[in-house]
């Protein structure tokens, strides 16, 4: 599996990380020799089984739909780490120009 | 004896006879960790003042009549777990000033217990690796060997346990992160079954498999603290309301006619022949008690690394994207004009290689066109994993492997190599996937380097893991080494 520039820089893209020009290089190499390890998966016979993406039986984890208070110390805490807030809302740069 | 060398069992017993003090305990750890520190890195954080003020409160509460069996007892919390008010790095540059507003449910937990949280420890960058280099901070040094890694992902926990700088640690466990550093270590690595702990207030990392778990001196040291940490939480709706056993009193039991399964998969060639003899002494060891060993195969075994490295990644992609820059952590807020760079410059330059490797390596296999060759397919692989070791299970009580196909490798000796890196996990990675309880324990040396070997067991069956590894630990005195440092 050889991925290229352009697939490397359009994943970046999807996972919203600016890559440098050697990292992309870098990624390039080292992700298409993981993916051709993990290409052997492709190997396995699995018709007719079903994908398993939790392991101990459990479904449906209803509670109560009531909401718990959160503790004003602990609101402020979390909102002090925040580059930028106003009237207790995170403030973020404008999306459209 | 030095009071920071003690296991939990033998200071509880000085603090119930009034012998020693929590602050003295306490004050003991904390002198190691001054000493010793620097030379192994395994601390990110030391809270001091906070660690010596909840041992008062410990002392305070035992002269009130409280006999909680870790009450007063000093611990290291690996620093993916969330502690308020005390810095949580994750080990990454983009959490680097991250102070949680709350305690994971297992620091609570501990905290009503009475224990005493001393600091945080180092790891790979969001647990991603399997030898600490990862760290945004720097790689801890293994206390046996200061040119070799300690194992990771929870290599600062298993460091400190086999230094003495604690009498336990926390660590997690995504696939074999408390398990392969114990085993380089030295130290027993306690991976529980997979919703038996809450994982409520973790640096989230792949949630399917992910759990936390403890690294200590002594198999009965981890069924201890298994008793404090496990139960159903509410805030942790994977965690499965089943009884919590008397884990400490169960591992007393004989283990005269239990069946232990010997995947041949984990027994072929490719292990260190050092380390092949160091397990076999062990069954030897076992058999002597009266455990019968039974050859058995789990033939996907070798499918275990690449299922892994596909749904691992595709998890940490997706739990990775909280951290934009507008919340909490690294932020280029300040220079950029649009939402969309804030996004791209704060997370290109706050995640360190590996994650972005992985956040790439996920998000290729989730994107349009690939999912169903990648993470679905890797998610029935799963399935097949899942049902070759229900079946085995049919045949006996638990299996026995190496946990590591070799000792400490010297830092920087495989850094550069990413796969090379990855198939450190092949004996790991499967009871992870399946959600099995799984034990490391120190079974000798090989060129003066710990070994250890990995009992997988059912689900919620750490009992059995634990008797085992204990009516090991009462003819073996492996546990018992110390590093020089």
């Amino acid at each position: 599996m050889q991925l290229s520039k352009q697939e490397i820089e359009h994943v970046a893209r999807l996972a919203r990380l600016e890559l440098t020009e050697a990292e992309k290089e870098q990624y390039q190499e080292q992700l298409s020799a993981v993916l051709s390890y993990i290409d052997q998966l492709q190997e396995v016979d699995t018709s007719g089984v079903l994908p398993t993406a939790q392991v101990t039986g459990l479904s449906n984890a209803w509670r109560d739909d009531v909401v718990d208070a959160w503790p004003e110390d602990q609101i402020k805490a979390a909102m002090s780490l925040a580059p930028e807030q106003e009237d207790g809302q995170y403030k973020v740069k404008r999306i459209l120009e | 004896m030095k009071l920071n060398e003690l296991t939990i069992v033998e200071a509880q017993e000085k603090l119930a006879a009034g012998e020693i003090t929590s602050v003295e305990l306490t004050k003991a750890c904390l002198a190691r960790i001054a000493e010793v520190n620097e030379q192994l890195n395994a601390c990110l954080t030391v809270c001091e003042t906070e660690a010596l003020a909840m041992a008062k409160l410990a002392d305070e509460r035992r002269a009130s009549g409280e006999v909680d069996t870790l009450l007063g007892i000093p611990y290291l919390a690996k620093d993916n777990i969330m502690t308020a008010g005390v810095r949580t790095t994750a080990s990454s540059k983009i959490l680097e000033n991250y102070i949680a507003p709350y305690d994971a449910t297992i620091i609570i937990k501990l905290n009503e217990a009475g224990a005493v949280l001393l600091g945080k420890t180092n790891l790979d960058e969001f647990a991603h690796g399997a030898s600490t280099e990862n760290s945004a901070f720097g790689t801890t040094h293994n206390p046996w060997d200061l040119d070799r890694v300690p194992g990771g992902s929870s290599g600062g926990s298993a460091a400190a346990v086999a230094a003495d700088l604690c009498l336990f640690a926390l660590g997690t466990d995504t696939g074999g992160s408390i398990r392969q550093p114990s085993s380089f270590c030295g130290t027993v690595g306690l991976k529980p079954t997979y919703g038996r702990m809450s994982r409520f207030g973790l640096v989230a990392m792949t949630s399917s498999t992910d759990v936390p778990g403890t690294i200590t001196k002594s198999v009965e040291d981890a069924a201890i603290i298994t008793e404090v940490l496990s139960g159903v939480d509410r805030y942790d709706a994977t965690t499965v309301n089943q009884p919590v056993d008397e884990y400490a009193k169960k591992a007393k039991a004989e283990i005269t006619g239990l069946k232990i399964g010997l995947p041949k998969e984990y027994f072929a060639e490719g292990t260190d022949p050092a380390v092949m003899a160091l397990i076999r002494e062990a069954i030897a060891e076992l058999s002597k008690l009266g455990a019968e060993f039974v050859e058995v195969s789990l033939p996907y075994t070798k499918y275990g690394v690449p299922v892994y490295y596909i749904i691992t990644p595709s998890e940490v992609s997706s739990n990775l994207a909280r951290h934009d820059g507008i919340r909490y952590g690294y932020t280029t807020h300040d220079n950029a004009t649009d939402l969309a760079s804030v996004y791209l410059k704060s997370r290109g330059q706050g995640f360190g290689p590996e994650a972005k490797r992985r956040i790439m390596l996920g998000t290729y296999a989730l994107s349009a066109g690939y999912f169903d060759a990648y993470y679905l397919q890797a998610q029935k692989v799963r399935t097949k994993i899942v049902e070759e070791y229900q079946a085995v299970f049919n045949q006996v009580d638990c299996l026995l492997t190496p946990t590591s196909p070799h000792t400490a490798f010297k830092i920087g000796e495989q850094s550069a190599d990413p796969l090379k890196m990855y198939l450190e996990d092949i004996f790991v990675t499967t009871a992870s996937l399946a959600g099995l309880p799984a034990l490391a324990v120190p079974c000798g040396f090989a060129a003066s380097m710990p070994v250890g070997f990995q009992l997988i067991g059912k689900q919620f069956d750490e009992a059995t893991l634990f008797k085992v590894g204990h009516q090991y630990q009462t003819v073996t005195d492996w546990h018992k080494q110390k590093p020089n440092l």
